[in-house]
């Protein structure tokens, strides 16, 4: 049973951390769908989010491993608790003037908004969770796609509660994040807990 | 006297964690740091031939001590010969701090003379790896990495420095070790339900691996305490005493008819700083099919990776075997044990001359001090199937990478940090002249206690073996006895005194000139070519599938 798994990984801003993780997940032929990548409220410590593909085995292993890793400073299973999802994406369709109207209509349903205007297409920037990305997308198709570029998933867990635990950069306490931290939030969690992952 | 700088700010770190000895070779980018050197009179550098000598000596003195080896090289060429010793210190969790000097910063990324991007090469095969960027983070850095190399489950951690960091002055402060962060407690739970699980168990199995040779002691009280069978894997030997009655030798590819039958009918099998390597397992659907599994492992990533848990108990080995000890009930399965007793007399090697015979003779002169080093093939299982070792970090040999090349330079590590005890090294003439240059090593120091004794088949043994077994005898690339060396003139060209011996008599006689000669030497025994290693479970194949003995009627042997 293959299936999607989204992971957030919170690493020390350091060269190589990128390359440490993805030959992680390439030598144990781990197969990374989407993989996004962006700096946090905290300095020196990035975040990355992305979609691993495989069964739940699989999944457990690699964030054990990453777990592992000296510049991997927490790991987030968002299968265990709500979060809030959200991909980017910019989609350029080809239009004719009999087509055009249409695929404007389709776009103002879909609230994607017009970032590019060429004599023979338009192109689109979609934000949204990957269902609605994938069904604009398909509902373009017919019109003939021309490029499309998708930055891959990024998440939140929902509500109050931070993933980013106190304990992290240089033994530095995180002073933004204690109240909160202080305070959790009770949220939803789904049986099989990971050994290691607090 | 030089200002300071980064060179010697890197030594005074290293000395205030206590290195005292590190074994390197030098180079054009490493040059300051040999500089500094000078100026540290109570640092012992011990130059290799070889930087794979370096790093396996550096291995060995810390597979021996339970601390940290220290290595050294330069840039490019001298970086990527430590790359054998890194992945071999990865796969056996040995705290080990390799310090590779690199071209100038501004140099680095263009190709420069003598560059190579070593930490991008090292980066799958350390537990983390540095550049240093700036003189000032030096002291910071080589403490973290120490610190990473040692705490939890150890490992290498490579350091490199680029030459104007090494050469950069230095005003800041040098620290010191860090305090080890407490092992993690083990969940209560999990304890409990390894309790309920041995409580009921009517043919329980203990494991143990070599990441309880730290924990000999509280683990050896937990099996005597519940009278549980006990195993040690081929990394675990030493970590409960071979002397003891409940030990059933090693499991796996060469393991004990005792220790495989066990596993395979073991209704509780307990593991306990192991990780289940397939050479253990065979094939993995088919171990300890019976069994309910309890695996302990301060890994978490270990547990459930190849063999899954039902009772997954993360925690430091000593720890979860003391607390298992304090709820100890002696258990008493008659009947287990009687079967157990009367496997345990299986598989036997034959009484003929042979490389079994030679190796048995030679290990049976172990002292209970004396370390015991092998190299890669078949006189290392035989070591390992023949030796007894009734302590920890006694036994020396490469599990993980199986590293041709590692015994002999190891047992120079191990002997320079127990001068007092004897360092064995058992290897096969193949694997010897990977690293046989070290004999220098032992020439230049006067290093008197180092015993190396080949068993000279005249073939790549261990490969041969697999070529007759299981492709039809066709002996592809694997005769050495065309154009071995005379080993005895070998080690007589470094100044080192040799013993040759071809049958069992003889072989007497010249392990005691040996091992009385006072100083380092070296024993050649010439064994007959075609003799296997058995029990044996084929690659692939189940443990209940083993062989027993060799299979075609050997003179003397079993059938
Ligand atoms: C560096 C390296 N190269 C190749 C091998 C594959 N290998 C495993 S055992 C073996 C034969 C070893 O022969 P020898 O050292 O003579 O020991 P013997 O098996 O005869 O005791 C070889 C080539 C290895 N383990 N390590």
């Amino acid at each position: 049973m293959s299936a999607d798994h989204l992971v957030s990984v919170l690493v020390r801003d350091e060269p190589r951390v990128l390359t440490r993780i993805t030959s992680l997940f390439g030598r144990r032929a781990y197969n990374i769908r989407s993989l996004s990548v962006g700096r946090t409220e905290q300095p020196g410590v990035s975040r990355m989010t992305f979609v691993v593909t495989g069964d739940r085995n699989i999944v457990e292993q690699a964030m054990k491993q990453l777990e592992k890793l000296h510049d991997v400073l927490h790991v987030v299973d968002h299968g265990l608790h709500k979060y809030v999802d959200r991909e980017l994406v910019l989609l350029k369709v080809a239009i004719t003037p009999e087509s055009r109207v249409e695929v404007r209509q389709i776009a103002e349903d879909f609230r994607a908004r017009i970032v590019d205007v060429g004599r023979h297409a338009l192109t689109f920037e979609v934000t949204g969770d990957e269902g609605k990305v994938t069904a604009f997308i398909e509902q373009m198709r017919p019109f003939g796609i021309l490029e499309t570029m998708r930055t891959g998933r990024v998440a939140l867990t929902r509500g109050s509660n931070a993933d980013l635990p106190g304990q992290v950069f240089h033994g530095g306490e995180t002073e933004v994040l204690r109240p909160v931290l202080e305070a959790p939030e009770p949220s939803e969690t789904q049986a099989g807990g990971m050994p290691g992952v607090s | 006297m030089t200002p300071p700088n980064g060179a010697q700010a890197l030594w005074q770190t290293l000395a205030a964690h206590g290195v005292g000895t590190v074994f390197g070779y030098p180079g054009g980018a490493i040059m300051p740091v040999y500089d500094a050197l000078t100026l540290f009179p109570d640092i012992r550098h011990i130059l290799a031939r070889h930087e794979q000598g370096a790093i396996h000596a550096a291995e060995g003195w810390a597979k021996a001590t339970g601390d940290l080896g220290v290595c050294l090289a330069t840039s490019g060429p001298g970086a990527t010969n430590l790359v054998t010793g890194l992945a071999d210190a990865m796969m056996d969790s040995v705290p080990l701090l390799a310090i590779t000097g690199n071209v100038a910063r501004h140099l680095m990324g263009t190709d420069a003379f003598q560059e190579a991007d070593i930490t991008g090469i090292t980066l799958p095969i350390t537990k983390h790896n540095y550049v240093v960027q700036e003189a000032g983070d030096l002291p910071r850095v080589v403490a973290e990495a120490i610190h990473i190399a040692r705490s939890g489950r150890p490992g290498p951690v490579l350091v490199d420095i680029p030459k104007d960091v090494q050469l950069a002055a230095f005003a800041g402060e040098v620290h010191g070790p860090q305090a080890p962060p407490e092992a993690p407690a083990p969940d209560p739970h999990a304890l409990e339900a390894a309790v309920a699980l041995l409580k009921e168990a009517r043919r329980p199995v203990l494991m143990v691996g070599g990441g309880a040779q730290g924990a000999a002691a509280e683990v050896t009280a937990f099996a005597r305490a519940w009278r549980i069978p006990t195993i040690t894997t081929l990394m675990g030997l030493g970590a409960f005493p071979a002397s003891d009655g409940l030990w059933l030798g090693m499991p796996g590819m060469h393991g004990s008819v005792a220790a495989n039958r066990a596993i395979s009918e073991a209704d509780v099998l307990i593991g306990i700083g192991l990780r289940f390597d397939d050479r253990v397992t065979g094939r993995v659907k088919d171990f300890a099919s019976r069994a309910s599994i309890i695996h302990i492992d301060l890994d978490a990533a270990e547990i459930s990776k190849i063999v899954r848990a039902h009772v997954p108990v993360r925690a430091d080995a000593g720890r979860a075997a003391r607390l298992l000890t304090e709820r100890a009930q002696p258990l008493s399965h008659p009947e287990w044990t009687a079967t157990l007793a009367e496997w345990r007399t299986r598989g036997e090697h034959p009484a003929h001359w042979g490389a079994a015979q030679a190796v048995r003779q030679v290990v049976s002169r172990l002292g209970p001090g004396d370390i015991l080093s092998t190299d890669v093939g078949q006189h290392q299982m035989l070591a390992a199937q023949l030796a007894r070792f009734d302590r920890p970090r006694r036994w020396l040999t490469s599990g993980g990478l199986g590293t041709m090349g590692f015994g002999f330079p190891a047992a120079i590590g191990a002997a320079l940090a127990e001068p007092g005890v004897t360092s064995m090294v058992i290897a096969g003439d193949g694997g010897f002249q990977m690293t046989a240059q070290e004999l220098a090593t032992l020439t230049k120091y006067g290093i008197r206690n180092v015993k190396i004794c080949i068993v000279n088949n005249s073939y790549l043994g261990m490969v041969r073996q697999w070529q007759e077994l299981f492709h039809e005898r066709r002996y592809s690339e694997v005769y050495l006895g065309d154009s071995n060396p005379d080993f005895l003139k070998l080690a007589d060209a470094y100044g080192i005194s040799g013993w040759r011996a071809d049958n069992a008599d003889d072989l007497e006689g010249a392990i005691d000139a040996w091992l009385a000669h006072d100083g380092s030497a070296l024993l050649e025994v010439v064994v007959p070519n075609e003799h296997g290693v058995f029990p044996m479970v084929p690659a692939g194949a189940a443990l209940s599938e083993m062989i027993e003995t060799e299979p075609q009627a050997v003179p003397g042997g079993r059938a």
